[in-house]
């Protein structure tokens, strides 16, 4: 099978204009990132602000294009006029503000406004907009008005938008930056829901370490360029050269990093509270 | 406090005249307006007052909603009665100082009294009955014949919709951002007009940076979501004529034959 997203050796540059000296400076905000992103996989980006995470995500559904290198969804290149529609279909976007991404005054609407752009059938919309609400449990809402609802609720009405268009990739940019602990988790088991249930490639962006613990493959991004890849396990057992970046590990593998500096034998890579329960448990 | 104010006056009884399509609820009220426009006697104003009795009692509004709708407008309502009574010319029937009441002018006062109230009647049932969103799909789907003369119909009922979507957001906005600059000594109740004014500025600069942010972030999110604009754009949400909007329709024709027949023949 292709390839879902590939990023090929992409800069990107920021021109900002310095009022004082009138001087023009670029700021390179992705350098020489290449990525490649396998229909159905589960990725998560993680780093600071500034890091240049949230400027690779758009350039995978081509709201940026790139200064340098090509950005290339299910094959079709970004830099293609022509392909635009086609790739921001394939690949949704859900952005941090609930409240910036919702355009209509019902839940109903709103998730229609995608497809109604695609020149769906009035049939077919009604047909996927319940099953998008369906999919984010959020049917009971479908006459509300969105400014009554919670974040989290907002953000499942967001996520109901994307998979109203049937992409087979979404990209998140930071969905949960906004949100209260029970919002983010309403949030989170949604886009694993996605991921699992419905087998749609996830991009997600987030700066909280916990969200990557599940995830297919972790990219720790910093200063443009990606430092760190791999599977969760393996990124988050190098503590220190993470918390050298300025990052946190998850709340366990700090413990059990810990806890190995005071010589108890435990494993690296302990990820959750049930591992280490787990863990902790068979020790003598 | 801001948060209790609702958009429209939507007042939902889910009776006939709510049922509609908001198409005809539109053209009929303007059908009623030009009705109210053409007549130039009394008589044919006994029609359009029993008219609209019949549709507040269909549409089972309480009555002093509809005449609630009247308040904001009485001043303009007295000073037009004021202004005809006394500057009609004509036989005088009795004189203030320079002022002359004219037979003509208590007669001309009465008629645009009563033309005011009963356009303002029509016109607040028109959004009592109708929620501002089937209003602004009805507005769409009425000028979309004139697109082909360059009518941006789509753009302005866009337009309606995220105005409508974003004002309970920025009344909360508003409501938070002056709770803050009141946290920091902010006065916003004391002083004279000008003073309370100025208090404003405080309040009114980063909200409008905020609208502007929340303006290009939204850009962003639409353009994510496939929007171009309403070429090929279709609509979840068909509107359809049934009997009930044939009958409607047909009532106002009637109305409106009657009052022409006035006019032209009587």
């Amino acid at each position: 099978m292709s390839k879902m997203v590939e990023v090929k050796d992409i800069q990107f540059e920021y021109k900002n204009n310095t009022e004082e000296n009138n001087e023009e400076q670029s700021t390179l905000a992705i350098n020489d990132v290449t990525v490649t992103v396998e229909p159905g996989e589960f990725v998560v980006v993680i780093g600071h602000n500034g890091s240049g995470k949230s400027t690779l995500a758009k350039h995978m559904n081509a709201l940026l294009l790139p200064t340098k290198g090509d950005v290339l969804v299910k094959g079709l290149n970004t830099k293609d006029e022509e392909n635009i529609w086609e790739i921001r279909q394939n690949a949704g976007m859900v952005f941090q503000n609930p409240d910036n991404q919702l355009v209509a005054t019902i839940v109903e609407e709103d998730v229609a406004f995608g497809p109604e752009n695609l020149g769906v059938e009035p049939k077919e919309i009604h047909r996927r907009v319940e099953e998008a609400l369906n999919i984010v449990d959020m049917l009971e809402y479908r006459g509300k008005a969105p400014h009554l609802l919670s974040g989290g609720q907002k953000q499942r009405i967001a996520i109901a938008g994307v998979i109203a268009m049937r992409p087979n990739c979404i990209i998140f940019d930071e969905p949960t930056a906004m949100l209260d602990p029970s919002g983010r988790k309403e949030v989170i088991n949604t886009i694993k829901k996605l991921n699992k249930e419905e087998n749609i490639t996830i991009v997600h962006i987030t700066h909280f370490m916990e969200e990557a613990v599940d995830a297919d493959r972790v990219i720790v991004m910093e200063q443009g360029e990606i430092v760190l890849q791999g599977k969760p396990k393996e990124v988050f057992s190098k503590v220190e050269s993470l918390k050298k970046l300025g990052l946190d590990v998850p709340q366990m593998t700090d413990l059990a990093n810990e806890l190995i500096k005071e010589g108890i034998n435990l494993p690296q890579d302990i990820l959750t509270v049930d591992e280490m329960v787990m863990k902790l448990c068979q020790l003598k | 406090m801001l948060k209790d104010i609702t958009i429209g006056q939507y007042y939902p009884t889910g009776s006939y005249i709510h049922k509609l399509d908001p198409r005809t609820k539109i053209l009929v009220t303007f059908a009623l307006i030009v009705g109210l426009f053409i007549i130039d006697t009394f008589i044919p104003y006994t029609y359009i007052v029993g008219f609209i009795l019949a549709t507040v009692y269909i549409s089972k509004i309480p009555f002093k909603y509809i005449l609630k709708g009247l308040k904001p407008l009485r001043i303009i309502i007295i000073i037009t009665f004021v202004i005809n009574i006394f500057m009609t010319q004509g036989d005088v029937i009795a004189s203030l100082g320079p002022l002359n009441v004219t037979v003509e002018g208590v007669h001309q006062a009465f008629f645009m009294a009563i033309r005011l109230i009963l356009l303002v009647m029509g016109t607040s049932i028109l959004t009592l009955t109708t929620s501002p969103i089937a209003l602004t799909d009805g507005i769409e789907h009425l000028l979309n014949p004139l697109k082909k003369i360059g009518v941006p119909a789509h753009e302005l009922a866009m337009m309606m919709t995220i105005a409508l979507r974003f004002i309970p957001t920025l009344l909360e906005e508003t409501d938070k951002i002056m709770k803050a600059q009141m946290a920091r000594g902010a006065d916003f109740e004391s002083g004279n007009i000008i003073s309370r004014a100025k208090s404003l500025v405080p309040l009114l600069v980063p909200l409008f940076i905020s609208a502007f942010r929340r303006a290009d972030e939204l850009a962003m999110a639409m353009e994510a979501r496939c929007y171009r604009g309403g070429e090929n754009r279709t609509r979840m949400k068909e509107l359809n004529m049934t009997g009930r909007d044939v009958v409607a329709l047909g009532a106002t024709t009637l109305l409106l034959a009657v009052l022409l027949f006035h006019r032209i023949i009587l």
